[in-house]
Order: C-alpha cells, then sequence, then structure tokens
C-alpha cells in the first residue's frame, strides 16, 4: 500500500512519518510514535478512551486517520502535565478524588474535561454531568470522576 | 492480629492517595498492548457467523498469501499440541467442558474461534482473516436455555444432554407441611438478563519464546498471573520455572480475566510455533462476542411467612444459561445460589434445586458477585410479599433480619455466619435516608401524579475464600542496604488499588514511612506464588501476608537497635523509619543504620539474629470464608409517559470491619454498585431468536454514563472478622445490592398501578408494556 507523508505536532514536538492512508490517529499516536498513554476501548468512537486534542479540540483518534491529522497540533495525555512531571490541576483532582482505579479510560476523561473546562471554567454541575457522559469508565461508578471535576471546576469559580 | 505486636497504625484507615495514580495519570501506565518487542507479530482469529455448524474444511491459500501474513492456523495446526486444560482452583478431575483451543469439526456459537492469522501488523493479520474461507454447515442451533433441555440438537453430542449438572439440597416436597400450614405463601419466577463484566481493556497476551533458552515470557491482562503461569505450564506440557508472567497494568477484570480461556490457550499454543513474540489484543466486538457471559439465569422462588411475617421456610428452583464454552465449570456457583438464597435472615427451613445449560451461545463466565441472582430474587421475592401481606416492606425486614444475639447463625443448608451486622447496616442507611421522611414526600408526590418508590436489600456474602488454591497467600519483604523498603506481592491488580493497600499496610506493620515503601507485583519470577485477585480476596490475605513476613523483620530489627542503642529488647519502638527508647524518642537508630549492621557490619549482629534484612513468609487463611454484609437503599422516580428511570438517592450502609483505605473502600462499593445498576436498567448481552449476538458495540450494550448515576452515600458499620487487622472483602458486594435495591425502589414508584417487575433490564419500553399490562 503507497503511504503518504504527514507532519504532525504532537505535545510541542514536530514528527514527520510517512504513514499507509488507513492507519488511525490513535495507531499512529500508540505505534508509530509510541505514546501508548493514548488507549483503545471500543474502537468505534463510544467509550472515549482515545480522546487526544487535535489543535484544541477534543477528538476520537480511533475515528480519525493520521493523514488527517497532517499539519495540526496534537496534544496526548503524555503533554497535559508540566513537563517537570507536575500534575494540572484537573490530573491533581482526579488523583485527590480518587476519581480512577484501573485508569484504562483515564487519559481520555483527562483530555476531554481538560478541552471542556478550558472552554466551560466555571461549568456548573449538570453542565460537567452532562459533558461526562461522553466517556465511558466501568470502575468507578464516576463518583471519583464527578468530584474530581467539580473540583477542578470549582476552582476557577 | 493475635500474638502480634504491632506499632501504632498511621496509614491504615486513612485516606492517603493512590501510590498508582502518577504513572496513570500521566499516560505511563504499562497496559499488555502498550509492550512492543523487535519482531513482534499479530494474531486476530477467524470467527464462526454461525451459532452451530459442522466445520468441512478450511482453505487458507488466499489468507497466506497476504504480503505480511506468516502464518494461518487451524484446530489440526494447534489443538495436538494441547497436553492438559484445567484451571487450579477447579482442578484436574472436575467432570469440565471440553475446550478444544480451536473449534474442532462444529462451531457452537457465534464468535467460536475457527482460525488464528499471524502477520507483521494487525491491519494485515485483520485484512487476511477475512480472507480465510470456512466450510460451514450450519445445523440447529441451542438458542433458548428455558427450553434446551428438551431440544432435538445437542450442543455437545458427547454430553448426551444439554443439561450441565443438577444438583439439589432436600427436595421440595420435604418443605410441603411447613408451606401448607404457614399464613401466608408467595410465589414468583423472577429473570436476569444476560450481561458482560466489560473491563475497559479487553483480553490480551504478548508471548515471548525463546527456542534458544527454551524459556516463555507472557505479558498479559490477568487478575492472576500465577495462573497464566500455572495453566500454560500444564496446556504445553512444559515446566512452571520456564514461564515467566508478567502484568503492570491491567485495565479491569471483574472476573473475566481471572481464568484462562479459549482464546489465550491457542495464542499461548501458536507461540512456540512461531518463534519470535506474538501478540493478541481483542477488540471491543471480540470482547462483547467471545469474552463471556455472566447472570442469564431465572428461578421459581417461594417463601412461607407466618401470621406475623416471621419468614418459615424459602424454596429457589434455579436455571442458569451457561453458553458452549461456561469457564469455570458452573455447576458449583449455582450451587451457591441456592446456599445463599435464605440470606442474612432468620429461616428456620430452606433448600434448593439448581440446573445448569449449555445453549450454542457464549460461555458463561466469572462476573463480580457470580452468585447475585440469591440477592436479587430473594429480595424482590420480600417486597412483593410485602406488598401481598399488606406490611411494609421496612417492618418485614425488621421481623426477619439477623441480629448480633442471633450469632453465629446457621442457616438450612449449613452456611455459618458471624462477625456480620445485617440489623445495624439497614438501620443505618434508613436513617441516612429518613425512610418516614421519604414515604411523606412520596405520598406527597402521588398525589400530584408523581410515582417515586423506594427499594432496600440486604445481603451477606463469603468473601476471601480460605481452603485450596485460594487458601494461602505470601509476601516477600527486603529492607534494602538503604533503608529503602520493596514488598513483593503476587498481585493481579486490575484496578483494585492492591499497590496503594500493601504499600499502607507494609509501612504501618514496620513502622516506616509511606514514602519509604515501594511494592512489585504482577510478576512470577519475583513473586511468591499468590491466586490473584478473586472472591473479593486481596486486601485480608495480602494483611496476613505482610504482617506474618514482617514480624520476621520487625523481630530482627528490633534485637539490633537493642544491642546498638544498649537498651532492653522489650523497650525497642519501630517508628518513623527507625528504631528509639520507648519514651525516649531521642534515643534513636535510623533504618538505614540498622540495614547497614544487618548487610555491612554482622560482626556487630546480636547472637542469633540472622543477617540481612529480607524475609518471606506464607499466610495461611484462618476461616473457610470471610462473612461480609451490606444493605443499600435506592430512591427513584419513574416517568410513567416515558417509561424513564432517575435515580434519586442512593445509599449504601457496608460492614467491612475495619478499612484500610476509605477511599478504596468506597470506590469498590461505587464500581460495583453501578455495574449492578446497569444490569438492572440498561445493559442486555442480547441474541436474536436464531442465536445471533446483537450488542457486540457500545452503541448496543449500554453501560452506565456519569449522566445517569446518582452520587452514593456511603454508611459505614465496623465489625472485625476473625482474619488479620479484622478486616474483610469488599471487592464484589456492590454489584450485588443494587440490582435488588432498584427493582424494588422501580416496583414500590409503580406499585400503585398494578406492575410486578419479575424481569431485567427496566428499560423504558419494558415499564411503559407493565404499566399498560401490569404483570412483569
Amino acid at each position: 500500500m503507497h503511504e503518504v507523508e504527514v507532519t504532525v505536532t504532537i505535545n510541542g514536538a514536530m514528527r514527520t512519518t510517512t504513514v499507509e492512508p488507513r492507519l488511525t490517529l490513535a495507531d499512529y499516536l500508540r505505534d508509530t510514535c509510541r505514546l501508548t498513554g493514548t488507549h483503545l476501548g471500543c474502537e468505534h468512537g463510544v467509550c472515549g478512551a482515545c480522546t487526544v486534542l487535535v489543535d484544541g479540540a477534543a477528538m476520537r483518534s480511533c475515528l480519525m486517520f493520521a493523514v488527517q491529522a497532517d499539519g495540526t497540533e496534537v496534544t496526548t495525555i503524555e503533554g497535559i502535565g508540566a513537563d517537570d512531571g507536575e500534575l494540572s490541576p484537573l490530573q491533581a483532582a482526579f488523583r485527590d478524588c480518587h476519581g480512577l482505579q484501573c485508569g484504562f479510560c483515564t487519559p481520555g476523561f483527562i483530555t476531554s474535561m481538560t478541552a471542556f473546562l478550558r472552554d466551560n471554567p466555571a461549568a456548573t454541575d449538570d453542565e460537567i454531568t452532562g459533558a461526562l457522559a461522553g466517556n465511558l469508565c466501568r470502575c468507578t461508578g464516576y463518583q471519583g470522576i464527578i468530584q474530581a471535576v467539580r473540583q477542578a471546576a470549582g476552582q476557577n469559580r | 492480629m493475635s500474638g502480634v505486636t504491632e506499632g501504632a497504625a498511621r496509614y491504615a484507615g486513612t485516606r492517603i492517595n493512590r501510590v498508582e495514580d502518577a504513572r496513570l495519570l500521566t499516560g505511563q501506565g504499562t497496559f499488555v498492548d502498550d509492550i512492543a518487542l523487535p519482531g513482534m507479530l499479530h494474531a486476530c482469529f477467524v470467527r464462526s457467523p454461525f451459532p452451530r455448524a459442522s466445520i468441512r474444511g478450511i482453505e487458507t491459500a488466499a489468507a497466506l498469501a497476504v504480503p505480511g501474513v506468516q502464518f494461518v492456523f487451524t484446530a489440526g495446526d494447534l489443538n495436538p499440541s494441547m497436553k492438559e486444560q484445567w484451571h487450579t482452583s477447579i482442578g484436574p478431575r472436575s467432570p469440565e467442558t471440553p475446550r478444544p483451543p480451536l473449534a474442532e469439526h462444529e462451531a457452537r456459537f457465534v464468535g467460536d474461534p475457527v482460525a488464528l492469522v499471524v502477520a507483521t501488523d494487525r491491519y494485515i493479520a485483520e485484512d487476511a482473516a477475512e480472507l480465510v474461507v470456512v466450510d460451514y454447515d450450519p445445523l440447529p442451533a441451542v438458542v433458548d436455555y428455558t427450553t434446551a433441555h428438551e431440544a432435538d440438537a445437542l450442543v455437545h453430542e458427547q454430553h448426551g444432554s444439554n443439561v450441565i449438572a443438577e444438583l439439589a439440597a432436600l427436595p421440595e416436597s420435604a418443605l410441603d407441611d411447613v408451606f401448607a400450614g404457614a399464613a401466608h405463601v408467595v410465589n414468583e419466577t423472577i429473570y436476569q438478563q444476560a450481561c458482560a463484566p466489560v473491563p475497559m481493556e479487553g483480553r490480551g497476551l504478548v508471548i515471548d519464546c525463546s527456542p534458544a533458552s527454551g524459556e516463555i515470557t507472557i505479558y498479559a491482562a490477568t487478575q492472576s498471573p500465577h495462573e497464566v503461569r500455572l495453566f500454560c505450564s500444564r496446556l504445553l506440557g512444559m515446566p512452571e520455572h520456564r514461564i515467566r508472567v508478567v502484568m503492570r497494568d491491567t485495565g479491569g477484570g471483574f472476573g473475566q480475566k481471572v481464568l484462562v480461556q479459549r482464546d489465550e490457550m491457542c495464542v499461548m499454543l501458536a507461540a512456540p510455533k512461531v518463534g519470535v513474540p506474538l501478540k493478541w489484543v481483542e477488540d471491543r466486538r471480540e470482547n462483547l462476542l467471545a469474552a463471556g457471559k455472566s447472570r442469564q439465569e431465572h428461578a421459581a422462588v417461594k417463601m412461607a411467612f407466618d401470621a406475623d411475617g416471621s419468614i418459615q421456610a424459602a424454596f429457589i428452583d434455579f436455571v442458569s444459561d451457561c453458553g458452549a464454552y461456561p469457564t469455570p465449570w458452573p455447576v458449583m456457583p449455582a450451587a451457591a445460589v441456592g446456599a445463599l438464597f435464605s440470606g442474612p435472615y432468620r429461616v428456620p427451613h430452606a433448600s434448593f434445586a439448581t440446573k445448569t445449560i449449555y445453549t450454542n451461545t457464549v460461555g458463561r463466565t466469572a462476573y463480580r458477585g457470580p452468585w447475585q441472582f440469591e440477592s436479587l430474587a430473594r429480595e424482590v421475592l420480600l417486597d412483593i410479599a410485602a406488598r401481598q401481606m399488606e406490611i411494609d416492606p421496612i417492618d418485614l425486614r425488621r421481623r426477619n433480619l439477623l441480629r448480633r444475639v442471633d450469632l453465629p447463625y446457621t442457616n438450612p443448608i449449613g452456611m455459618t455466619f458471624d462477625d456480620i451486622s445485617p440489623m445495624e447496616t439497614f438501620e443505618q442507611a434508613l436513617s441516612m435516608l429518613d425512610y418516614d421522611a421519604f414515604r411523606r414526600e412520596q405520598a406527597t408526590a402521588r398525589a400530584a401524579g408523581r410515582y417515586l418508590g423506594v427499594g432496600t436489600s440486604s445481603y451477606v456474602e463469603p468473601s476471601t475464600p480460605g481452603h485450596g488454591y485460594y487458601g494461602t497467600e505470601a509476601a516477600t519483604i527486603r529492607i534494602e542496604p538503604s533503608g529503602m523498603v520493596n514488598v513483593y506481592i503476587a498481585g493481579g491488580s486490575a484496578g483494585n488499588s492492591l499497590e496503594t493497600t500493601v504499600v499502607q499496610l507494609t509501612a504501618d506493620a514496620l513502622g516506616v514511612r509511606l514514602e519509604d515503601v515501594h511494592t512489585i507485583q504482577g510478576d512470577t519470577a519475583v513473586t511468591g506464588f499468590g491466586a490473584g485477585v478473586a472472591g473479593s480476596r486481596s486486601g485480608s490475605m495480602t494483611a496476613g501476608a505482610v504482617h506474618a513476613t514482617a514480624q520476621i523483620l520487625r523481630e530482627r530489627m528490633i534485637a539490633i537497635a537493642a544491642q546498638q542503642l544498649e537498651a532492653a529488647i522489650d523497650d525497642i519502638e519501630l517508628a518513623n523509619s527507625g528504631a528509639h527508647v520507648r519514651g525516649t524518642p531521642s534515643i534513636s537508630i535510623s533504618l538505614a543504620d540498622l540495614a547497614g549492621v544487618a548487610y555491612f557490619d554482622t560482626a556487630k549482629l546480636p547472637a542469633g539474629v540472622a543477617p540481612g534484612l529480607e524475609a518471606t513468609a506464607r499466610y495461611a487463611s484462618v476461616a473457610q470464608s470471610i462473612w461480609v454484609n451490606a444493605a443499600h437503599v435506592c430512591t427513584c422516580e419513574v416517568d410513567v409517559e416515558t417509561g424513564q428511570i432517575e435515580l434519586l438517592r442512593y445509599i449504601v450502609s457496608e460492614d467491612c470491619g475495619p478499612m484500610i483505605n476509605p477511599n478504596v473502600v468506597e470506590g469498590q462499593i461505587a464500581g460495583g454498585t453501578v455495574q449492578g445498576i446497569g444490569g438492572a436498567l440498561y445493559e442486555h448481552l442480547a441474541y436474536d431468536t436464531d442465536g445471533n449476538p446483537i450488542t457486540t458495540t457500545f452503541m448496543d450494550y449500554l453501560i452506565p454514563t456519569a449522566a445517569e448515576v446518582p452520587m452514593i452515600e456511603y454508611g459505614h458499620i465496623e465489625t472485625p472478622s476473625p482474619g488479620p487487622g479484622g478486616y474483610k472483602g469488599v471487592g464484589e458486594g456492590g454489584a450485588i445490592g443494587s440490582p435488588p435495591a432498584v427493582v424494588n425502589a422501580v416496583a414500590d414508584a409503580l406499585a400503585p398501578l398494578g406492575v410486578r417487575l419479575t424481569r431485567l433490564p427496566l428499560s423504558p419500553d419494558r415499564i411503559i408494556e407493565l404499566i399498560h399490562h401490569g404483570q412483569g
């Protein structure tokens, strides 16, 4: 299969690679770039575990091809915290509120809610619950996740 | 723990943050699909599209011609290499279902693995799988488990019947006199639909075989790395010590990753033939198609009551659908439903009958609280009984729940409950709700045409199985020469916070600072045998193992400190990562200095004290099981126009003994409770009448989202168990308690409309139908 050149800025570093046109953005990030924090929970766009930020917008990387990300800036879970390893306020809130157990869905929640709180910094509880409904978690019953996002939003209110 | 003097607990009981979180929050976890080895190939299964079909031939040439395809294995290639297949917890002598790795001659459910394609990447393997041509001859399928016993077609011809087994206690007729003489008798048949555990990460393996050394390393998504090793050893006929299983992060299990199934067997058998590392990671469709189903069962249940509502007798006739390849043998879990049906109540007479059934559907597997139907059936029946007898359902339970004075209590089947608090958890949950206030609110709402309801459920469950394969657990603790501590436990944590738990327990047991303790789990090369995460066992068993090992080290640390500080042994206290003279903290020695003597200055060791600060010990359980109980209370509002159910409040009062970390305890309760809410309201692993699975995506198999769940309120009663630290298991209870509480709340809301709920899930269309037709 012929390959196509793509240039993507991932977590601040520009990278040019040739990829098959059918390679999903998720597999490009995980297998080509070895950024394995982006997880695949369903590969049909429902669970949200694979969410990354593409030019700032929360996107399901299982539903995008790598070639569609050509020329964009992508932020993955590996790029959410500070370079020195300090957690973002949202990541810290997840830790403080027991917002994760197995941690498989967590990167998608963090990326999705990072975009949501940027756009809705003082979101109400109902708005938060509605925003969270796009991601699936099977461990926590969402209790700690809801509290974590409320805590992070509360810091902005 | 009796006989062991501990330093004052400082970390157990506190809500410390998890040690797992730093890596998991930043994308630095290591799940099985994150493993990439040089030269690694990728496997993809060809699966049967028919529920039952003869396999007349398989043509692989077109698939093998795809560039990048290295192997296409069929049953003839893999199955003859299989030596033995049995699970350690079940043993070799159980009348197990035969488990051909790949389907031989006959496919028995949609998703049955028929061939295995191995290629240089997963995309190519999937392309090639579509080019494998299987000549199927479709056969009549056994789909409906309720009629399977009389079907002409047989799922397993050689078994001679679609009934796997019938296991019963006293015959139903033995209770005839009690039922005939009872003031009230209540009968119902209650159905629960098929659900799936649905961990967010599916199953997966990476297997690295070294032909030169004869060693195998397996990276696995598992709840039990040592069982993966033992199973693989028997499967391949290879000595166990040549096999190493490693798991770092597993993305949920809920029972599905306790035991090795056929797909994993195929990958284990293929890997030595492939000769380079082989990866198989299932996708969501495969997980919902082939990883197993749970629940799917029903029972005719009845209870007899005297005139004042005291239970006189209980009987359950239970039937479960076990699919084509149940794992494990499903007969004993069915018996557990029968044995526990009378629950945490005074019930003078009880018995049960169980029947397990083969069908041409995916096999039954364990799922959090595998016997939870006993609670669903009992608690729903009790509410039906209360309505029939015109007694408040709360009063009915108050008359019958076990009280402290009743303990120990042996139920009619022979289960002896002790160290539980059913009445206390029930009353605590009701007072958190303010039951009387809710009834007033409900009456006001009904006058306004709104339908509110309240439901409860109470259960007692056996945690921490204390026998056989599950009966022991080992810990190795190494206090390194620097004074830093490493604790090694078999592991298998799939979100259970077992690293945090073990670090807390070890820090307290040795009197060291939390930040000085690290834990290594999930690597069979460096941890002693342990059965993994199952049966709500890890809290109690790891506490026992850590305490037993720490005691060896404490004695050594105290002896060295006494000598160094010129004090009596009885005057030494271990705290703050060191030792000091009791009452005189300034006379102290650090753990680093103690370790320095133990490793590098052994001439200074007191007589008879061994060098080094490393120890291993194995704890053997003190009880057959540790009983744990809880009460769930739920309120809801039902929209009688749309059938929509909104849960208003959800309260759990649980008695798991002292809590090691309340965040972890409440997290386990929440996760289980919401899985149970999903089962009651949304989830259904459905098949059409021809045996085709129709819920193989998350658009069809509906698990709860944040928008559906109430905020859970927790109450804790603390009755210590006889086990280490008084701890009990808390992993499964939430999933046991919540379905009946939700069903009873909805039934209570709709009682004025004459609705009787006996089938799950309570989907909006079912609610609307019941409102129009009454009986469910």
